[in-house]
């Protein structure tokens, strides 16, 4: 046996990633592809379930309802408004579980935020933001709470928030005993944020044109930086055509959501004039899905969750400090949770004592889970919250339009739910034996 | 082979030791498990500490990676006497150990669990800086990793030993503790590992080895420290000593089971010759 240590080729011409020889380098158009389909094949699959199933649903609703389904109005005016607030919640469901734990009392606490929101509104004489603020307030209280008994006390995340689910039930009873139920005034912020307010047309376009030059931008600047590095970089002529796929599709969509007065006008499909464009609620809820996957893939915070999520004592060991990050992911969850009751009063327009209690727990918890974020911790992203709701909501809104009441809706998201398990823990097979995991 | 220990030259007499341990004793309950411990590290030297289950090992990495501190004794670090409370206090004097569990998150990639916990860079996380100083590091230890952007998970079990031993060294430490390498390996990984064990000593890394492998031990290291019963009872020079003498230091006499067999053996071969 000889010791061979690998020469360092300081004049090779590899970047200094690539110089490994047992490295598959696909060169040139027909050996990318091919390299894209092997890594779906041995379970890469990323969001390609998802964006199938949604695809098919779409398809099926469409030829099921005769063309109801993807009426511009329909998207415009019930999917997409009524994606925003489970939505939110689902964002903070996905931080619990990338540590492997899990938040129960979500519903419950963005009931009882939506019922401290609307009974100090229209009892206290505060203005509106001091009750927002009041009850996002009252949200970090309880995620703090939670964090403190489980780091403190080493109580299962499930135990505690399945206690916080009841508590905070009984707290929002409490809250609207008197008064019952509370309707906020159409004027109001939240009311009109959940409701009637649309990106107009000009903002829409900003918006499109921002997320693809931004995609465009970050990824050439790393390119460079890279480049510098003496890394491998990604070919530029991809990042173009995948920023020019993004805008226009992006465009297409806002023009199908046919915002008012926009000059470029709807596809004039079904009908002209017949969407709202895109609603201000849904747009809140992608821009904080984009600051999630920022903080989670490029922040020290979001590698600790992840750290934490795949193996809590090596995390401890490198010196990560494990507490601080369970506390605020619970802080996080049950902040997002408010906010989501908050969005689902301004949606709904009152608070009840059935607000949150009916299926946001389950529909915030599946959506996380069908848009891909596994249940045992350390995987998952925070657009799988955007992806999943999307699904849920399309199946409702489909079944809304075949007038199928509410007990075809549970069993169908219950299937969907039950598949988008099976396709992960597939896929976490495959992944497994092709050595990826 | 060329895996033969290179011994170092007399080394004790013109260098200091990096650490030294005296007369440390730790006991849980009514068990004394190390009494009255002396062991020396010097720079750019593998120390292998041998013992059979039970003989104390465990507990001294324990006390040197400051997951309890020792009861009575002293322990000197570059000439000075340290308190060692915490793996973090272990961390920043600058002792690096690799447990034999590794301690590595699965789910993350090669990059992000080399500088787990000591992340570059401010707000965003500076990848590519972070990736071309683990290619750097990798190099440096001639580390055969593919790609540092795969998970961890999808790596042999050579490759996780290098990637865990690689990151201890990120903090830049002056010694390295090994809890049992080699003990999952197979013949060509164990090899591999070696071979790194070989280069931190060329960087001038004291190397505290832990090993139930008498062969890894007299491949590679230059000392043998044997510990019985949580006792010194021993130590070699790796060059001077058979195979037959460490294990008597271990088992903690000449007449046993083990030395016994051997010399019975011996004794047949000798009748064959014959």
């Amino acid at each position: 046996m000889t010791q061979t240590p690998t020469p360092v080729a300081e004049s090779s011409t590899a970047p200094s990633d690539l110089q490994d020889e047992r490295l598959i380098r696909p060169v040139g158009a027909r050996e990318n592809v091919a390299a894209q389909i092997k890594r779906i094949r041995t379970g890469d699959l990323g969001a390609l379930p998802i964006v199938i199933g949604l695809l098919l649903i779409c398809v099926i609703f469409e030829i099921i309802t005769q063309a109801n389904f993807l009426h511009a109005t329909t998207l415009s005016s019930i999917l997409f408004l009524y994606c925003a607030p489970v939505g939110v919640i689902s964002v903070g469901i996905v931080l619990v579980l990338l540590l492997g734990q899990i938040d129960l009392s979500v519903g419950s606490m963005s009931g009882a935020s939506a019922a401290i929101f609307t009974v100090v509104y229209t009892t206290g004489h505060l203005p509106e933001w001091a009750c927002i603020i009041a009850s996002l307030v009252a949200g970090c209280l309880v995620g703090l709470f939670y964090g403190f008994l489980f780091v403190k006390f080493s109580v299962p995340s499930f135990v505690v928030t399945l206690a916080g689910l009841l508590s905070l039930l009984g707290l929002q009873l409490l809250v609207l005993g008197p008064t019952g139920d509370v309707i906020m005034p159409p004027t109001s912020f939240i009311v009109q944020l959940g409701q009637s307010w649309y990106l107009p047309w000009w903002a829409a376009y900003l918006l499109a044109l921002i997320a693809a030059g931004g995609y465009a931008a970050t990824a050439l600047l790393r390119s460079r930086a890279r480049n510098r590095a003496g890394l491998s970089v990604p070919s530029s002529l991809g990042v173009y055509i995948r920023a020019a796929l993004m805008l226009v599709g992006l465009v297409v969509l806002i023009t199908y959501l046919d915002p008012p007065d926009s000059p470029l006008g709807g596809f004039g499909f079904p009908a002209q004039n017949d969407g709202f464009g895109v609603s201000t609620a849904f747009a809140f809820l992608v821009v904080l899905v984009v600051i999630m996957n920022y903080a989670l893939t490029r922040t020290r915070w979001g590698r600790s969750v992840f750290a934490v999520g795949g193996n809590v004592e090596a995390a401890r060991r490198a010196g990560i400090r494990v507490n601080r990050i369970y506390i605020s992911v619970f802080v996080l969850c049950a902040f997002l949770a408010a906010l989501g009751g908050l969005m689902e009063v301004g949606l709904l327009g009152s608070a009840t004592l059935s607000t949150g209690t009916d299926n946001v727990n389950l529909n915030a918890i599946a959506a996380a889970v069908i848009g891909g974020t596994s249940l045992f911790g350390g995987r998952g992203s925070a657009w799988s919250a955007l992806l999943g709701i999307l699904v849920i909501e399309a199946i409702q809104v489909g079944l809304d339009q075949m007038q199928l009441n509410s007990y075809a809706q549970y069993i169908v998201t219950g299937f969907v739910l039950l598949v988008a398990v099976i396709v992960d823990s597939l896929s976490r097979r495959s992944r497994v034996a092709a050595g990826r995991a | 082979m060329t895996l033969v220990s290179k011994a170092s030259p007399a080394k004790h007499e013109t260098v200091d030791p990096v650490l030294s341990m005296r007369d440390v004793s730790k006991g849980f309950g009514a068990v004394q498990a190390l009494s009255r411990i002396d062991l020396d590290i010097f720079p750019g030297e593998v120390v292998a500490l041998v013992g059979d289950n039970g003989a104390g090992k465990s507990t001294l990495v324990k006390i040197l990676a400051g997951v309890h501190p020792q009861d009575s004794g002293t322990i000197t670090f570059h000439g000075k006497p340290v308190h060692i409370p915490s793996p973090s206090a272990s961390r920043a004097l600058g002792i690096a150990t690799v447990f034999q569990d590794l301690a590595l998150c699965d789910n993350l990639d090669v990059v992000s669990n080399l500088f787990l916990g000591r992340e570059l860079g401010g707000i965003a996380l500076d990848e590519v800086d972070m990736e071309s100083r683990s290619w750097e590091l990798l190099r440096q230890l001639s580390a055969k990793i593919p790609s540092v952007r795969i998970a961890v998970a999808s790596l042999s079990g050579g490759q996780r030993q290098t990637v865990a031993i690689a990151r201890s060294l990120i903090g830049d430490p002056s010694i390295v503790i090994l809890d049992e390498p080699t003990a999952a390996l197979g013949v060509a990984q164990t090899a591999e590992v070696l071979n790194l064990i070989e280069r931190l000593r060329e960087r001038g890394l004291g190397v505290l080895l832990i090993s139930h492998n008498l062969a890894d031990v007299q491949a590679v290291a230059d000392r043998a420290v044997v510990l019985r019963l949580g006792r010194n009872n021993g130590e070699f020079r790796i060059a001077d000593v058979s195979y037959e003498d460490i294990i008597a230091a271990i088992t903690g006499a000449t007449d046993n089971v083990v030395s016994r067999r051997e010399a019975a053996v011996h004794a047949a071969n000798l009748e064959k010759k014959k």
